[in-house]
């Protein structure tokens, strides 16, 4: 009995990191309809930074989270003006290309310099022990720290100017320029959080597990089906979607061998589109 | 349009002309590295004018193209390794079972639109890999060697690599024609609908799910034979070579660059990204940022360039329109 709340304990706390890591997806997704697919490498960007101001720097690994969110969001306002400034009301097909394209060249140039060798920085938090079962510290600080950011992103949304702004542009981009607000500078503003939440959540993952150059694919895997499980651009959504899929991982992996869990969570991925298209947890018109 | 009456359209025999260089160069000088070079070319044809059906016809990207080559190339390499199976029979096997798959899943999967569906095809990438590396018959993650005795019904090494070219060729032929075939068709003209407005396609009584998982289905089949030619010719086969994502990547790149849904401009393309391609890696600093290039090249292509290199012929000389398609 003690096991398995251990193990639904576990798959909540990973799961919130998942739901974080799908979050700037699901973001800049519902606001322009644009699927950043340099997600996956915006996630593995965070860990190296991480890598690097731990490793290098000898910065303690959680004072690594200001400057990766800072950071990571200029890199995604630059990603913006690069690539989806001029494909925003363009066929989606279009927004794919661009940012898959590059997404290839960040690729490229980080196999060339750092090729896909296996790195890991070293965490060392107090775990909380229950009767035999011992959590993982970092599993508990990443997991609260992903729910905070998760917390102050719809605050965020909902409760400030900036935010509302956000909304109103994702809901009618016309009618949002008629009243008033820069869309443009808004949607700048969204590429630039969306690529800080996934710098910042990779960051996290990366005091969890080792990292290579390559992992983020898996990562933006799993932020796809979180993605469809939470609905657009919904932070909360995203969370939830992200416990959904932390649990069923925890459920399936003693069955199952670990290679087959991308395969699992892309048949769901599936079923879910063809089931619910706007989403398990999502209520029409949350955006 | 029947097939009879396109013969006596001049495209037909244009493509006619294509196939008979890429015959006769090589074979009348008997040069072998133009032979190699040419391979590759028709390779690329191959992929990138299969892709150009869902991409170009159907508005439909697929990432995982590169599926087809390679199941296509497992399961030819199978047959011959283990059933002993000639390799013209194995080909034509690869391709059936590899379009009938592509139904299945193109039926299951071709419900979800735009841009759900081109995420899909990244997850099918994921999960054919994740099946063939824990596939015991096809040798898991060490792959499929195949004997060297295996040229010999051919006619010897030497001989078969000719026989194996002139396949290929054979085989960049048909995905041209096919092409072409399907764009001067009803099928084509309700593919190119379901590429410009779905909804309006369905409600003009294109039947569009059944039409996309056909399309999805027949560009599975040349691509599926092409990968058993190349996996033969290298005799080996395992999970990270056949389910490479770079080379579906430069089918995408290659579709993009000559202009998409475009017959001629997919062939221009692949010829001049090949030519491209062999130039950088001669030069070792370029070897490693292969695929940076073919980024940098599309993310110009698709900012400033959509309509690729067809594009710019046809608005500087629009009387081609009426020649090439």
């Amino acid at each position: 009995m003690l096991g398995i709340l251990a193990s639904i304990i576990d798959g909540v706390l990973v799961g919130l990191v998942y739901g974080l890591a799908a979050m700037g997806l699901t973001l800049i997704w519902g606001v322009m309809d644009v699927i950043n697919l340099t997600h996956g490498t915006m996630i593995v960007a965070g860990m190296f930074a991480l890598y690097f101001l731990a490793n290098a720097a000898g910065v303690p690994p959680y004072f690594a989270l200001p400057p990766v969110l800072i950071g990571g969001f200029f890199v995604g306002v630059l990603l913006y003006w690069v690539a989806v400034h001029r494909m925003v009301g363009r066929p989606p097909l279009m927004s794919l290309l661009s940012t898959f394209s590059v997404n290839l060249m960040l690729v490229g140039v980080g196999t060339a310099i750092w090729g896909t060798a296996l790195f890991n920085v070293e965490v060392s938090v107090p775990g909380i022990s229950m009767g035999r079962y011992t959590f993982p510290g970092a599993h508990i600080l990443a997991a609260v720290l992903a729910a905070v950011i998760a917390g102050s992103l719809y605050l965020f949304l909902h409760h400030t100017r900036l935010g509302k702004a956000v909304r109103a542009v994702a809901n009618n981009r016309e009618a949002a320029e008629l009243v008033g607000i820069p869309t443009t500078r808004v949607l700048a503003l969204t590429v630039g959080c969306g690529v800080a939440l996934a710098g910042v959540s990779g960051m996290l993952i990366g005091t969890l597990f080792p990292f290579t150059l390559l992992s983020g694919d898996g990562y933006q895997l799993k932020g796809f089906v979180v993605t469809v499980l939470g609905g657009f651009g919904n932070p909360v959504g995203a969370l939830m979607g992200g416990v959904a899929l932390g649990l069923l991982e925890g459920a399936i992996t003693p069955f199952i061998p670990v290679s087959w869990t991308l395969v699992i969570e892309f048949v769901l991925f599936v079923l879910v589109l063809i089931a619910f298209p706007g989403g398990v947890f999502a209520r029409r018109g949350t955006m | 349009m029947s097939l009879l009456r396109l013969t006596r359209r001049p495209f037909f025999w244009i493509i006619a002309l294509v196939i008979a260089v890429f015959v006769l160069a090589p074979w009348l000088g008997n040069d072998v590295q133009l032979r190699e070079s040419l391979l590759l070319a028709a390779l690329y044809i191959t992929l990138a004018s299969n892709l150009n059906l869902m991409l170009g016809y159907a508005g439909y990207i697929n990432f995982g193209s590169i599926v087809f080559f390679g199941l296509g190339g497992y399961i030819c390499v199978w047959l011959v390794n283990s059933y002993s199976w000639p390799l013209f029979a194995s080909l034509v096997v690869a391709g059936i079972c590899v379009s009938a798959l592509a139904l299945i899943f193109g039926l299951g999967i071709l419900r979800l639109r735009g841009a759900f569906f081109a995420l899909s095809t990244i997850g099918i990438v994921e999960a054919v890999q994740a099946f063939v590396e824990n596939f015991t018959p096809w040798g898991g993650s060490s792959g499929i060697y195949l004997p060297g005795s295996i040229f010999l019904p051919l006619g010897g090494a030497a001989r078969a690599l000719w026989v194996l070219y002139f396949t290929m060729v054979a085989v960049m032929g048909l995905s041209l024609y096919l092409s072409y075939f399907i764009k001067s068709s009803k099928f084509g003209l309700g593919l190119l609908a379901i590429g410009q407005n779905e909804d309006a396609a369905a409600i003009l009584g294109v039947p569009t799910p059944i039409y996309k998982a056909l399309v999805y289905s027949a560009s599975a089949f040349l691509p599926a034979i092409a990968g058993g030619i190349y996996f033969f010719k290298s005799a080996f086969i395992q999970p990270a070579d056949a389910f490479d994502l770079s080379l579906s990547t430069e089918a995408l790149v290659v579709a993009m660059l000559g202009g998409q849904g475009t017959v001629t401009g997919v062939a221009l393309g692949a010829y001049l990204y090949e030519e491209l391609r062999g130039y950088l890696l001669t030069s070792e600093t370029f070897a490693n940022f292969q695929l940076v290039i073919a980024g940098a090249l599309l993310l110009l292509i698709v900012l400033f360039f959509p309509g690729g290199l067809m594009g710019f012929i046809y608005s500087r000389f629009p009387r081609t329109q009426k020649v090439l398609e």
